[in-house]
């Protein structure tokens, strides 16, 4: 039961307590790019759930294989084979889809959510744990993403997955389907989370990949200057 | 000649104002929303994505005419553009570290973590989408040409938009929002305000470029 408990665990943890997209705030790209109309952040997020959960499986298939030097590219090297799948299946049957998802399509490859889920767990975790979190971070990211679309498809194309909500007669408001939209709605989402939290007093400190990235030049610089320092 | 020039300086001017890589598409939003805390970090960070982006560009395109599109192996233009940029990011690094040390010092943190950066992938698969039709009408040489100023300037873009948004955060943070908009969220609502000024560019390029040509 104790085991059964953990999985489901597992499983749960991408929707809500480690939300990709709204937690962990991993993929803000495609995040924003794709989530004008609702049936393109679905695509999406189906695409970018299956990518997640096969190579989640073969990084941890792997995982006692890939030497931690090349780890990396061998990661790549294994998320671009998924990609070039789902690109292939898309191209072939769903084209209406793959012209609209675009060049976010084949950005998968360099998406962090698939990236840090490897590092953070495929790497460490047995195959069934990984498809687990995969399917999880997959749900938690699909939600996130309809989430989004559906805010911005009502509100600046009057519609919901292309069936007309709003009359004609009310102007839309153009702006919500644009960039700027993008980042409004998606600021405005993490704020109400952050609200969320502080009312059910869970609140976390959310780090960016791009904190990482400073982070670590910071550090490199300090290393920089120590190093010029011990050689004066 | 001067129609050629106006085009570059049309496709130039458009990458940096009206398709900002990153406040309009959407390209590199990690650096963005974490780098452009720190100004030297910002500079350091648009330079060295300018450099990469040109590069490889320089090298994907005739790769994918001349090697993927002349064979038919278009669908594995993912796989090989990702591992071209991996491989080049590091010998731009080795490079640097033994001929150019300065540069190296000032460029050489930022290039490992640009290799993972969609902004790259992105503008190389861009450049080929948009400028690989070219080489037919047109002639190798000028599609080629177009697509790295197309690189260039969606470098300069990336640092461009960097440089206003560390501005634009510094002001931010003598603010007082809303208790739940601290940090991540304001830093998100400010970018898409940036964003907005950025639609004002809409169709201005092309206007002033053929009023000065």
């Amino acid at each position: 039961m104790a085991e059964k408990q953990s999985k489901w665990k597992i499983f749960t943890a991408g929707i809500i307590r480690e939300n990709p997209v709204l937690r962990l705030v991993l993929g803000c790209c495609s995040a924003l790019a794709v989530t004008t109309t609702v049936s393109g952040a679905l695509g999406m997020g189906l695409s970018m759930t299956f990518v997640l959960v096969c190579s989640n499986i073969v990084i941890s298939a792997l995982r006692k294989v890939i030497p931690g030097k090349v780890h990396l590219p061998c990661y790549i090297v294994i998320i671009a084979t998924f990609v070039t799948v789902v690109e292939m299946i898309l191209h072939a049957y769903l084209p209406d889809l793959y012209k609209s998802l675009g060049v976010f399509l084949a950005l998968i490859v360099v998406n962090c959510i698939i990236l840090g889920r490897a590092e953070m767990f495929a790497c460490k975790n047995t195959v069934i744990d990984s498809t687990l979190d995969g399917l999880g971070m997959g749900v938690g990211y699909i939600l996130t993403m309809v989430l989004m679309s559906s805010i911005r498809e009502i509100i600046g194309n009057g519609s919901w997955m292309g069936i007309q909500l709003i009359p004609d007669s009310i102007d839309r408001m153009n702006v919500m389907n644009q960039a700027p939209g993008g980042f409004f709605v998606f600021g405005c989402l993490m704020a109400l989370c952050v609200w969320i939290e502080k009312k059910t007093n869970h609140p976390i400190e959310r780090k960016t990949c791009g904190d990482v990235m400073l982070e670590e030049i910071e550090q490199s610089k300090q290393d920089e200057t120590a190093e010029g320092g011990a050689q004066a | 000649m001067s129609a050629q020039l106006a085009t570059f300086a049309t496709i130039f001017f458009s990458m940096i104002l009206v398709n900002n890589y990153v406040l309009v598409q959407f390209l590199g939003i990690c650096p963005f929303l974490g780098v452009s805390k720190k100004l030297d970090s910002s500079v350091g960070m648009g330079m060295a994505v300018i450099v990469v982006m040109v590069i490889a560009t320089a090298v994907t395109f005739p790769l994918q005419i001349f090697l993927l599109d002349a064979n038919n192996l278009g669908y594995m233009q993912t796989i090989i553009f990702i591992l071209v940029i991996a491989v080049l990011v590091q010998l731009i690094e080795i490079t640097l570290k033994r001929y150019i040390p300065a540069l190296y010092s000032s460029l050489g943190v930022y290039l490992p973590l640009i290799t993972t950066n969609c902004c790259v992938l992105g503008v190389t698969i861009l450049a080929v989408q948009d400028y690989s039709g070219l080489v037919e009408s047109s002639g190798f040489g000028l599609a080629y040409a177009e697509a790295l100023v197309c690189a260039a300037g969606a470098g300069v873009g990336f640092l461009v938009a960097m440089l206003l948004f560390c501005g634009v955060r510094q002001r931010v943070e003598n603010a007082n929002p809303p208790e739940s908009f601290k940090g991540l969220p304001i830093t998100l609502v400010s970018a898409a305000i940036t964003s907005l000024s950025f639609m004002g560019f809409g169709g201005l390029v092309e206007n002033i470029i053929s009023a000065i040509m």
